[in-house]
């Protein structure tokens, strides 16, 4: 028993990254309908601009405000000078612009910080909490507890804001939006900004853990992209639920079968999902289905 | 489309694979050039795929290492030569196709993108774990083809890197001239139709579900045979073949060069496989320039390359 609650709880962290990843993604699919594959980017920067910055004298809060602000300007960057010049370009383009994108990020982050892995400390120190026999790391209960107030934010955001309900507008039909009065370029530019803002956060949140380096944004792209699909693209409760039951699925495999496939399990879920129920847990019946 | 006509394109390509060895002042680059063929193959099997079909897979690396590791594990564990193992391969890579791709094509756009990706990194994950099979990150030697010491017997005496530069070139031209003949054929303008509009393609009788599995299967041959060449050529083989950036690599090159045209695609496998070669020097920028090419060329030439500067040089001479 302890043993599964040990599972749980390392899977509800790692899941509690891959949600914010995924609340990245459905907040820019929402106003663009664009997937944005350099999302793991983002995440990368959070991490690797907070580690800098501490490394250059600033304290921890001060440098990861600074990371998440840096990381948001180069999202809206990505959106004005590489997404909003290819409006209207077919799906492959889109998808090759942002995993180029990401691939420049990465490039661009090697030639300006190092080709290291690096880590900064927990913000509560690394003293492993004992819980029914199993441990977690207060870091760990920081990541889950940021995962869980971004969406809360979010959902209020887009409930309870004129600005987020714009969102919505725009995602839901772009020209009506427009007709109404509705800024749809501010409104893409807000969603890059926040999305970016989202993923740099989860850098932070998560470096003390797992470590950071030029190269670990495409996997947590991925991921974050099969969590997203999981729970139902563009839906923000399934980003949520997706990201965490994704993280729990590849700790119940890493745990009980191996933990070289841990991986693989994500994937083979993903495929069955997508050819169940292409349109994920949550999503809206009308996906592209022929 | 002026570049797609067969004869023309053939005789270009033919013609720039025979004059440019005169130029090469090493062997360096009868090497690079093998390369460029092994790549241009499994672009050419894209144009059908994205060019023809419109359909995307981010996932035709998995194919590439199927063909790869066929070459590399049927000689040692059962018994057959190279070159029958790379039809093995092609004939499995066909099979998986076949039998995946009947799920993974009733998604479209995005979600065809991640399904095909997630089958390319399935691939490549187990090329990887199953380290006594296959020598895991390590990779494992692949034998010789036998091809060369067969032609010397004939008084053919070939260096190692011109043989796999006039192999390659021959395997790929015959690759082109399969394509182009597909592009004019009742399966090709099928296609071609499905890639206009589904609908209307089913409207006016097009088996659409049969037709993209079709270019599917097909893609993964040219896709197989390209990394069963690489294998034999290089000796040696890692799991890198199958990987999500080679996946990525190789959509580039098809749509970077023009996704509608075999030339143009082949020209995309010109550009990403010497551009590394070229910035060796820079090494550090290589990915730094890699990103923004792609980034600019589906920015300001969405048609790709060749077709984009094949509009600019007709429009002016109008």
């Amino acid at each position: 028993m302890p043993e599964l609650l040990q599972f749980l709880l390392s899977g509800i962290t790692v899941g509690a990254v891959y949600a914010l990843v995924a609340l990245g993604f459905t907040i820019i699919y929402n106003a663009s309908d664009v997937v944005n594959f350099a999302q793991g980017e983002f995440v990368m920067l959070g991490g690797m601009i907070t580690f800098f910055a501490h490394a250059a004298g600033l304290p921890l809060p001060l440098a990861a405000l600074i990371a998440i602000i840096a990381t948001a300007a180069i999202g809206v960057a990505l959106n004005k000078l590489a997404i909003e010049p290819a409006r209207g370009a077919p799906v492959v383009s889109l998808i090759i612009i942002t995993i180029g994108a990401s691939i420049f990020i990465r490039g661009a982050t090697q030639l300006v910080f190092d080709k290291q892995l690096h880590r900064f400390p927990a913000f509560s120190g690394d003293q492993p909490i004992l819980i029914g026999g199993a441990t977690i790391l207060p870091q760990s209960l920081w990541v889950i507890a940021g995962a869980l107030a971004i969406f809360f934010c979010l959902r209020l955001f887009f409930t309870r804001t004129l600005i987020g309900r714009a969102v919505l507008a725009t995602a839901n039909n772009r020209i009506a939006a427009q007709l109404v009065g509705i800024n749809t370029n501010y409104v893409m530019t807000l969603s890059f900004a926040m999305s970016a803002a989202i993923g740099a956060l989860a850098g932070v949140l998560v470096t003390p853990i797992t470590l950071t380096g030029y190269d670990v944004g495409l996997a947590l792209a991925l991921k974050g992209f099969a969590a997203a699909m999981l729970g139902g693209m563009g839906n923000p409760k399934g980003a949520l639920v997706g990201g965490l039951l994704l993280g729990v699925l590849e700790a119940m495999t890493a745990g009980y079968i191996s933990s070289q496939y841990k991986d693989a399990a994500a994937f083979v879920v993903i495929l069955a999902v997508l050819f169940a129920m292409p349109q994920g847990l949550f999503g809206r019946k009308s996906t592209d289905r022929v | 489309m002026r570049f797609s006509s067969k004869a023309t394109t053939l005789l270009i390509l033919v013609a720039v694979i025979a004059i440019a060895p005169f130029f090469f002042p090493s062997s360096y680059y009868f090497r690079v050039g093998s390369l460029i063929f092994v790549n241009g193959l499994a672009v050419t099997g894209l144009v059908v795929l994205i060019g023809y079909a419109g359909q995307i897979s981010l996932g035709h690396a998995g194919f590439a290492g199927i063909g790869a590791y066929a070459c590399a594990l049927a000689p040692v564990h059962l018994g057959l030569h190279p070159a029958l193992a790379a039809v093995l391969g092609a004939a499995l890579s066909a099979t998986i196709a076949f039998l995946v791709g009947r799920p993974i094509l009733r998604l479209k756009g995005y979600y065809l993108a991640v399904a095909s990706l997630g089958f390319g990194i399935l691939v490549s994950m187990v090329l990887s774990n199953e380290a006594q099979l296959t020598g895991g990150p390590d990779g494992m030697a692949v034998p010789d083809l036998g091809l060369r010491a067969l032609l010397k017997a004939v008084g053919i005496d070939l260096s190692n890197t011109e043989f796999w530069y006039a192999f390659s070139a021959v395997v790929l031209v015959l690759g082109a001239w399969l394509a182009l003949n597909l592009y004019h054929s009742p399966t090709g303008r099928a296609l071609r139709a499905l890639h206009g509009s589904e609908i209307a393609a089913r409207t006016v009788g097009v088996d659409v579900a049969h037709y993209k599995l079709v270019a599917f299967v097909l893609s993964a041959v040219y896709a197989s045979v390209s990394g069963s060449l690489l294998a034999l050529q290089n000796k040696f083989i890692t799991p890198d073949v199958a990987g999500f950036m080679h996946s990525i690599e190789m959509v580039t090159m098809t749509v970077l060069g023009g996704a509608g045209s075999v030339l143009g695609a082949i020209l995309g496998a010109v550009i990403l496989t010497t551009l590394p070669q070229v910035l060796t020097i820079f090494q550090e920028y290589e990915q730094l320039m890699l990103g923004l090419v792609m980034m600019l060329v589906m920015i300001f030439m969405r048609q790709g390359l060749l077709p984009s500067i094949a509009r600019s040089v007709r429009g002016r001479g109008e």
